[in-house]
């Protein structure tokens, strides 16, 4: 008999592993900073806009992204820095769109408070740009249907499941977290799928989002089991 | 020495799974280590305990050292103050002498691996013999602010290799080969960072005459002008006009280094009668710095100028509130009222430290925040992870990478 939730194509669960890369590009006033998120590698963007996800996810309240850091610890603008932090990463599905909408953040709020350009960062609190290389890896962990996608999702690693949900839909433009794409396709549960899309990753801490995603799928399969490692 | 295995329980079998996966698409190359002394100092240190574990993962690791007589080092010490920005003379004679020792070198040490690793200025000559293997220079100095004339001297080396590794991101330059960050780590499982039962840190306290009735602010730094010793009394005497604390300032210094023993003079002059001031001159101890730091309620690291002040990461690794510095690469271990407070001033400082010990809960949150920052991102197996990542980004181009 066919499994609840069986699907036509398996998921195959893959890991990212990052490298930073220096560039060398330093910021020491919001000018400065504005005119170089203008022409970074998208990927020094995703790095300073990911970061913290990994690196940071246990703190609460989180610092959303290094520029909104920055600017506020920095160059003491809580402002500036409070509009940048409420950025909706998820309303942009690609980096450019992001750095776009960051960039035209700044300058807005450059055009309202000219005084800003003046502030400097004092000696050694420049603002440096660095770029994410990813690493991507297949890990072995296969489901087959949801029932197995679920106890996968248990084991798999905080970095598999970050590539899966953020690298590849704004990184890589999947249009989608890669989980909600292989139930929509491959398993044929639209609304499952949405459910999961619907969530602002953004906000969790990764444990919690593999706990709530976990938690969707298993209401879908109605097979209880034991909570996340 | 402890194996790979014996980090699971600090840092999960997930992490040790990922260095597994990484270690395997090395299989088949050799990398190369190669640096300018095998024991003693802090690169010796890291390398005794990264190449063992590498060979654990399965990376055929090996580890040569180049031979230099006393010109030789004399030399690449005042290389090493003007890249940390100290103006230094450094004529034809030190070139001369540098190259000298340098064309010996290449002329005897075998570079045999498919990665070579060269760690700091001193065999960074050894570059000429580089034919289709694949070449990294690795800084473990804070070159933010270089002497130029040394610089441009050492340029004309680096900029012949594939890669170049900093520190911290303000360490970086303008050059024009791929430059990587990769931030050094404490290892969890040494004397100075491992667990130690309370009776164990009671025992050593007592032994060192370090009383634990009051609170303990802690410093933990050799005696030097750039670690603002004397400003550390100075924000303790203001906070010790609010709150009744003892403040313990522990380091050592080397009987042949002058100025060293002029600070510690100073400091104990300054410290003058106060019996809540202890200043503990230490013979290098790690068992004691361990248990000082366990027994500290709050640790500082007031220092003027850092490289990248990796006795942060031991305090916070112990869950301890910590005041430092926006200096050297302290920033990128704490991030202000996140994993520790950061201050600019002595006032700044004493500010700080009466915060910490008049909300306890706070501190106690910054402590554990500490912790966790130091888990994810400054123990010895992301340090792994990193050089991993880095000798396969030497074979793959591109910010995204498929294995």
């Amino acid at each position: 008999m066919e499994q609840a939730g069986a699907a036509r194509e398996p998921f195959r669960f893959s890991t990212r592993l990052s490298l930073s890369e220096l560039t060398g590009l330093r910021a020491a006033t919001v000018g400065e900073l504005l005119a170089l998120v203008r022409e970074v590698p998208g990927s020094c963007i995703y790095h300073h806009t990911h970061r913290f996800l990994q690196q940071h996810q246990y703190l609460s309240p989180e610092p959303p992204n290094d520029f909104s850091y920055w600017v506020t610890e920095v160059l003491g603008d809580k402002d500036l820095g409070e509009r940048l932090a409420s950025i909706d990463v998820m309303q942009f599905a690609t980096i450019r769109a992001l750095r776009d909408g960051i960039a035209a953040t700044i300058e807005r709020y450059i055009a309202e408070n000219p005084l800003v350009k003046m502030k400097l960062a004092p000696g050694n609190s420049e603002f440096h740009f660095v770029k994410s290389v990813s690493f991507i890896i297949p890990t072995g962990l296969v489901a087959r249907d949801l029932g197995e996608f679920a106890e996968a999702l248990g084991r798999a690693t905080i970095e598999s499941i970050y590539y899966h949900v953020f690298e590849a839909r704004l990184r890589l433009e999947r249009g989608d977290n890669d989980f909600s794409n292989w139930i929509e396709d491959s398993v044929g549960d639209a609304a499952l799928a949405r459910s999961i899309s619907r969530l602002d990753p953004y906000t969790y801490t990764m444990e919690d989002l593999r706990r709530t995603i976990i938690r969707l799928v298993e209401r879908r399969t109605e097979v209880p089991r034991a909570g996340a490692r | 020495m402890p194996a790979l295995d014996d980090y699971a329980p600090i840092v999960g079998t997930a992490v040790l799974d990922d260095l597994r996966l990484l270690a395997d698409r090395l299989r088949g190359r050799v990398v190369q280590f190669v640096n300018s002394t095998a024991v003693g100092g802090g690169v010796a240190e890291i390398l005794n305990r990264m190449v063992p574990l590498l060979r654990d993962l399965g990376v055929d690791a090996r580890w040569d050292v180049i031979k230099g007589g006393d010109r030789f080092f004399n030399v690449t010490k005042k290389i090493h103050n003007a890249l940390h920005g100290k103006v230094e003379e450094f004529g034809e004679e030190d070139v001369e002498a540098f190259m000298e020792t340098s064309r010996r070198n290449i002329a005897e040490l075998e570079t045999y691996g498919d990665v070579v690793f060269i760690h700091d200025p001193q065999p960074i000559a050894l570059v000429e013999k580089k034919a289709h293997d694949r070449w990294i220079w690795r800084c473990h100095v804070d070159v933010s602010a270089p002497d130029r004339r040394v610089w441009e001297f050492l340029e004309g080396f680096i900029t012949r290799y594939d890669a170049a590794v900093f520190s911290a991101p303000s360490f970086s330059q303008r050059l024009p080969i791929r430059q990587f960050l990769v931030a050094p780590s404490i290892d969890p499982l040494s004397d100075k960072n491992r667990d130690l039962p309370q009776e164990t840190v009671d025992a050593i306290l007592a032994r060192l005459g370090v009383p634990t009735d009051k609170p303990l602010i802690t410093q933990i730094s050799r005696f030097d002008r750039l670690k603002d010793p004397v400003g550390v009394i100075e924000a303790y005497r203001r906070v010790k006009k609010y709150i009744d604390c003892r403040l313990l300032l522990a380091g050592g210094t080397a009987a042949d280094d002058p100025e060293g023993i002029e600070v510690f003079a100073e400091v104990k002059a300054r410290a003058a009668e106060d019996p809540d001031i202890i200043i503990l001159l230490m013979p290098h101890d790690d068992l004691a710095v361990n248990a000082i730091q366990r027994a500290s309620t709050i640790i500082l690291q007031k220092s003027l100028k850092e490289g990248f002040g990796l006795t942060v990461s031991e305090a916070l690794w112990k869950g301890k509130p910590v005041v430092a510095s926006h200096v050297g690469g302290i920033p990128l271990q704490i991030k202000h009222k996140y994993s520790g407070l950061l201050c600019h001033s002595v006032d700044g400082a004493a500010f700080l430290i009466k915060q910490l010990l008049n909300s306890p809960s706070y501190a106690k949150r910054l402590g554990e925040n500490g912790r966790e920052q130091v888990r994810n991102n400054f123990l010895l197996t992301r340090h792994l992870k990193d050089y991993l990542l880095l000798f396969l980004s030497l074979f793959h181009r591109g910010d995204m990478v498929y294995l």
